[in-house]
């Protein structure tokens, strides 16, 4: 065991503490209800009241600059241009969160399409994307699941013909986040109808003015239109909007939901969570009693808080494995979803619990506390047990391919 | 960086678990639990003792090893994997961290290096300190001890035992002194010893550095819940092992059962809870011997945490074993019965908690 990251990173660790010193209380112009609650799910606050204002685009800049996001992204595609370094990228994860500035941007675009495209792209689609969705110009959203294709995602039916040099289009998308702010979509299309249905899909670019899209607001159990359907009807974009070669998609598409899962319940995130519902619970009263003081609840909070730090290990030894190659760790990463999301579905929930009457109110309600940030995360975070993979496929994914048990026999076709 | 087990302590937790996985199976372990063959028994102790898990802690100016504690939870982690029916976290980890903590130079003079020879054997009872139940308790006073300690752990064979009084002071009395009266208590977990003393006067040897400073017995007390999770860790790796072993076998409806998602769902569920642990214990170890502000948090937690997760664990491998998992038989209840065991020694999960929360100043 050795927990010292060695002189070189305390020297950028300091510089980091430098940076979140000089831009603490940083804000962002035009800060609506919709930001307070993404930062509520990322477990970071930016303070309301500073005078340091900020546009996202000008705060990705700036973070770029230093290289604390897209470090390893080439200078040529408005990337840092330095190494991959997992360790740099713990210390500002953790630097960050403690001075509670705000990282970079998330999203689709940045999470997933950019080492997508890093990774499977043509040179023009690397210089033609990659720049613009960094810098937050450019959002994406992803089109992959279908009414009739969820858990069962290589099942999708969307249809895209090659006509004189054009995808022609058809068919639906849905739980589509953000589709109706994204400038672009990627999206999973079948267009080899003949072959077997895991190599006839695939990776398509789509422009979302194209004329043809429908987007229709999904409205969710937070009451917010966090999912969107999408119709396509002849949908038409160039053929060199195809990434990869035709077929390969489902391959391209599995090279990015690996990266979605480790990165649905950052520890971190829910390190901060924990300390602003202890903050709470010691602020708090119920008939002049703080809710800390009151044993029931705080041994479920101390429950919770084993839970916690057990993935902050955990989430160290899986860093150590990244550096220490031939470290085992077994089911280490494949867990991260299936244990992460259920955590913070927890914790939110043990805050409401404590709120009683106080944590069912929402939106604009009086006696609010902490935004309504509990409730809303609450219900995100089921959400989210049920995305990216439901729990229940990633169950079967642990006791297939981590613990080595038979898959489920094919049921044969019924009529 | 590296988190996690060195080369040297991962091989010396694989020393351990295949001498109990040779040398060990059910059958033995049923006759050790029975009674019903000591040479047995002692065949089994003296071969671990060969492997020298008795020095580890002592440090090396005494003849020992001098390993942190992450070392005696690597093995821990093995001996709960397959019941080593043995002492250990009393013997070999509790006493010789209370005597090098606490002790005068004399008496770490004379006992450290009998724990490395193994001339003199140790039995704990920290029960009194950590939560006496009615009935129990001890008075010191005037260099003698009265009272009773219950659920004295590895005594089976002691030359001495460790006890404490309410306060934390850390004291040795000498097992052969009259005044012991030794009665031993049937546990569910037939692996290990579980003892009862009566002290009428007896001759208490107190450790100094244990009344001086009321952290030292916070200090045992850590470590030796640290290796009782290590334990529980160990055991609960083993029973899901079993039991997806036994799901990749078992046939029912012309299908292995591991095919049914109820069945893998729950090996998921179980695998899945105790990944995190492993790290979780580590950190924990990891913080006794080098981070000392976090040290007492993490004890407190991982013990409570990891209890609760193998509590789970030896419920859900017992039930894929479905009826079979229910017998002596097949033996698996023995699994069962340590975690069991593990959970209640040097307090339950809601005592700790509680502790936890007093640790962060949460309970005012």
């Amino acid at each position: 065991m050795d927990l010292n990251y060695g002189a070189e990173y305390e020297d950028f660790r300091k510089e980091v503490q430098a940076f979140c010193k000089e831009y603490q209380g940083v804000s962002f112009k035009s800060e609506s209800n919709e930001n307070t609650m993404s930062d509520a799910l990322s477990g970071s606050s930016a303070n309301k009241k500073s005078k340091k204002e900020v546009t996202r685009s000008e705060w990705q800049q700036i973070l770029i600059e230093k290289g604390y996001i897209a470090r390893a992204i080439p200078k040529e595609y408005g990337g840092y241009g330095g190494e991959t370094d997992i360790i740099k990228s713990r210390i500002i994860a953790t630097e960050f969160s403690k001075a509670k500035v705000p990282g970079g941007m998330g999203g689709q675009g940045i999470d997933m399409l950019v080492p997508t495209l890093l990774e499977w792209g043509s040179e023009e689609q690397k210089q033609k994307y990659i720049r613009p969705t960094l810098h937050g110009e450019m959002i994406w959203c992803q089109g992959y699941s279908e009414p009739n294709a969820g858990s069962d995602l290589a099942s999708l039916q969307t249809k895209g013909e090659l006509i004189d040099g054009n995808w022609v289009i058809n068919g639906q998308k849905i739980w589509t986040s953000t589709a109706q702010y994204s400038q672009m979509m990627f999206c999973l299309v079948r267009t080899e109808p003949q072959a077997p249905k895991h190599s006839g899909i695939s990776f398509i670019l789509i422009p979302m003015d194209t004329p043809g899209i429908e987007i229709r607001p999904l409205v969710d159990m937070t009451l917010k239109a966090g999912f969107n359907e999408v119709f396509f009807d002849d949908v038409t974009v160039p053929e060199e909007n195809i990434v990869a070669k035709r077929g390969e998609g489902w391959s391209v598409a599995n090279s990015v939901l690996g990266h979605e899962r480790g990165s649905l319940a950052d520890p971190n995130a829910t390190m901060n969570r924990l300390n602003t519902l202890i903050s709470m619970m010691k602020e708090q009263t119920i008939d002049g009693r703080r809710l800390i003081d009151i044993p029931s609840y705080r041994d479920r909070l101390m429950q919770v808080q084993g839970k916690v730090m057990a993935s902050q290990a955990h989430s160290l030894r899986l860093l150590s494995s990244k550096i220490n190659p031939g470290q085992n760790v077994k089911l280490g990463g494949m867990i991260q979803k299936l244990v992460g999301t259920e955590l913070r579905h927890e914790l939110e929930g043990l805050a409401i619990d404590v709120l009683g009457e106080i944590g069912t109110l929402y939106e604009d309600s009086p006696y609010l506390k902490e935004d309504g940030s509990f409730q809303f995360t609450y219900m995100y975070f089921l959400g989210l047990i049920i995305g990216g993979g439901t729990n229940q496929i990633q169950k079967n994914i642990i006791s297939e391919r981590g613990l080595g048990m038979p898959k489920e026999p094919k049921v044969t076709e019924a009529s | 960086m590296f988190f996690g087990l060195s080369e040297e302590q991962e091989q010396f937790q694989d020393y351990v678990k295949k001498f109990l996985a040779d040398n060990v199976t059910v059958d033995e372990i049923r006759k050790i639990a029975n009674g019903e063959d000591a040479a047995l028994a002692k065949e089994i102790y003296s071969g671990l003792i060969n492997l020298g898990i008795n020095a580890l802690l002592v440090p090396e100016e005494y003849g020992g090893l001098g390993a942190d504690l992450l070392s005696a939870v690597a093995v821990a982690q093995g001996l709960g994997s397959g019941v080593g029916p043995i002492p250990f976290a009393g013997a070999y980890v509790m006493a010789p961290i209370a005597i090098n903590f606490a002790g005068s130079d004399e008496q770490k003079a004379k006992y450290l290096p009998q724990i490395v020879s193994n001339e003199t054997k140790f039995g704990v009872g920290l029960s009194e300190y950590v939560a006496a139940r009615e009935d129990a308790g001890i008075d010191l006073s005037g260099g003698k001890a009265n009272g009773k300690a219950l659920f004295v752990i590895d005594g089976d064979e002691a030359d001495y035992f460790l006890l404490a009084n309410k306060g934390g002071v850390l004291f040795l009395v000498d097992a052969k002194d009259k005044g012991i009266e030794i009665t031993k208590l049937t546990s569910v977990d037939k692996t290990r010893s579980y003892l009862e003393l009566n002290l009428k006067n007896v001759t208490a040897e107190i450790l100094p550095g244990s009344e001086s400073d009321p952290k030292v017995a916070k200090k045992v007390l850590d470590a030796g819940r640290i290796i009782f999770a290590a334990d529980s860790l160990g055991a609960s790796e083993s029973m899901i092992e079993k039991a997806v072993s036994y799901a990749k076998e078992r046939k029912q409806f012309n299908r292995v059962i591991g095919s049914f998602q109820a069945v893998k769902h729950m090996c998921a569920e179980m695998a899945s809870d105790l990944e995190p642990c492993y790290a979780m214990l580590w950190q924990a170890a990891h913080s006794f011997d080098y981070e000392p502000d976090e040290a007492r948090l993490q004890a407190c937690q991982a013990k409570s945490h990891i209890s609760e997760v193998a509590k789970m664990v030896s419920k859900k491998a017992t039930e894929v074993h479905g009826g079979m998992g229910f017998t002596d038989l097949l033996g698996l209840h023995y699994w069962f019965k340590r975690i069991g065991l593990n959970r209640q020694l040097l307090g339950g999960p809601e005592l700790i908690r509680e502790e936890a929360a007093e640790i962060q100043g949460f309970n005012q």
